[in-house]
């Protein structure tokens, strides 16, 4: 008998997320061999690549505002949610982050920053609407955590850290080769070389990727732990959870009558897909994530 | 919508899909047993008047088209503060409601305003207030399928108990699959 579950995962969201990733590390990979093979000299290309690291982590702020066409809010323009940020801060003892507002439908929030003191903490308008105030609490708190892990920095030195790996795999075949006197050989034996050493660097660098993604879902456990303990109520962050993932996370807040142009007139509606929860794919399954509010639960009830 | 048409960029106007309204009945028996929801004796249409078509315009000519005078007071026709007009129907028995306007429907489509017609929406009620709220039944009538739509205040919509009508009406009604499409109808005029 075949099973049917009402609640459908969605893999083509990780699978993307995965590929996305890939391609970015092939293009970094690409880039590099190009330049080497230029004739740009090794350090300087190692100086590149750390240069495009770095910018990433030190806009991070600026690149994630404006990838979520995000702007910062003044406590006047956002009250409630300022009052929520000034009162977790207070609770955590730190430094309150910007405050900044989305205009997407889709439930999301996100915090970035180089540091603490550059942090932005970012609430999309769906998810305030879909959301009661003690849940968006619970959202906020797992935000700031992440501010408070400094897991932006984190997470850029582990990629970059993946990166160094793969170029020093490169670097040894390089030198392996050189110092192997394939030149004596023949042409053939240098491309075999060269396809060998591609693959190499490949590998390495999908291992490194791959880690980092688990490294990236075990930060989002510990950063669930610690909001949860922040608002003392584990069960308000796991409802927050089941409120902005999976079904009820897919069902829009927008008006049928303003639906971009006349879609909803004509054939096949073009409304946008999958772009919903992109940036919780690097994030543990829903399940994980309950379960471990869920015991958090019982400790916390001397259970 | 053929090659051609998508290469020169002529979009054709989808006709509206009438049949699968006549199921809603069956399904409003299923809602009374499982949800405790009943009729509220509403029901209404929601279309986007345009310009020069058939010289159907003005609120009179609709009016006339669907026989106002003859059916009585029971029915009516507001725009929203969208610009969206709807007819609103009264009848208190739901295949009465269901037939109307399915006939309301099909003297559109006769006029030619078929492709301006956005959905249908029927609204259910607890059948002992305050019960857990009350749904209405958007009928999409491009796509020929059904989503619950319930609304609890100033944009907020309680998800949980569109998703429990879902799991109850799957085997009744077609169902809007994609939940992308359940988009709201904020301040409809039909409760």
């Amino acid at each position: 008998m075949a099973k049917k579950t009402n609640i459908e995962k969605d893999h083509g969201l990780d699978v993307r997320m995965f590929f996305t990733g890939l391609a970015l590390v092939v293009l970094y990979v690409i880039i590099i061999t190009v330049l080497l093979r230029v004739g740009v000299a090794l350090g300087f290309v190692v100086v590149i690549a750390f240069a495009l690291i770095f910018s990433q982590y030190y806009f991070s702020d600026k690149v994630a505002m404006f990838s979520m066409h995000a702007k910062e809010v003044t406590p006047a323009q956002e009250p409630k949610l300022h009052e929520i940020v000034d009162r977790l801060c207070l609770l955590a003892n730190m430094t309150k982050p910007r405050v900044a507002v989305s205009e997407m439908d889709i439930p999301n929030a996100f915090a970035t920053g180089r540091n603490p003191n550059h942090a932005v903490i970012c609430a999309t308008r769906g998810l305030m609407r879909r959301l009661s105030d003690e849940e968006l609490e619970a959202v906020l708190a797992h935000e700031l955590s992440h501010v408070a892990h400094r897991d932006v920095a984190i997470m850029t030195i582990a990629s970059g850290v993946g990166m160094l790996a793969g170029l020093i795999g490169r670097m040894a075949m390089w030198g392996a080769m050189l110092g192997g006197g394939g030149r004596g050989k023949g042409g053939q034996n240098i491309v075999l070389v060269e396809m060998a050493t591609m693959l190499v660097s490949m590998l390495i660098y999908v291992i490194a990727f791959l880690l980092t993604m688990s490294l990236s879902r075990y930060r989002e456990l510990a950063a669930d732990r610690s909001g949860a303990i922040l608002i003392g109520k584990p069960s308000v962050m796991a409802s927050a959870l089941v409120h902005i993932t999976g079904d009820i996370g897919k069902i829009p807040s927008t008006d049928l009558r303003k639906t971009e142009g006349m879609n909803a007139f004509f054939f096949a509606p073009a409304f946008a897909k999958g772009t919903a929860a992109s940036l919780f794919s690097t994030h543990p399954t829903l399940q994980k994530r309950l379960d471990q509010l869920n015991q958090l639960e019982r400790e916390l009830n001397g259970g | 919508m053929g090659l051609r048409d998508a290469l020169f960029g002529r979009t054709k106007q989808a006709a509206p899909n009438l049949d699968n309204l006549f199921a809603l009945p069956t399904a409003a028996l299923t809602l009374q047993s499982e949800l405790d929801l009943v009729t509220s004796g509403q029901g209404g249409l929601c279309f986007k008047s345009g310009s020069g078509e058939s010289t159907i315009t003005t609120d009179d000519d609709i009016k006339e088209m669907l026989n106002f005078d003859e059916v009585g007071s029971d029915v009516s026709l507001t725009t929203d503060d969208l610009g969206f007009k709807w007819v609103v129907i009264n009848d208190t028995d739901i295949s009465g409601l269901v037939t109307r306007i399915h006939s309301a429907n099909t003297s559109m489509v006769e006029h030619g305003l078929g492709p301006r017609l956005l959905c249908a929406v029927f609204g259910f009620v607890p059948a002992n207030p305050p019960g857990e709220g009350s749904v209405r039944m958007v009928y999409l009538l491009k796509q020929g399928t059904f989503y619950p739509f319930a609304p609890t205040g100033a944009e907020k919509r309680d998800n949980e108990l569109e998703l429990r009508v879902r799991s109850f009406l799957d085997k009744d009604l077609p169902m809007e699959k994609d939940l992308t499409r359940w988009m709201a109808l904020w301040n409809l005029p039909v409760k």
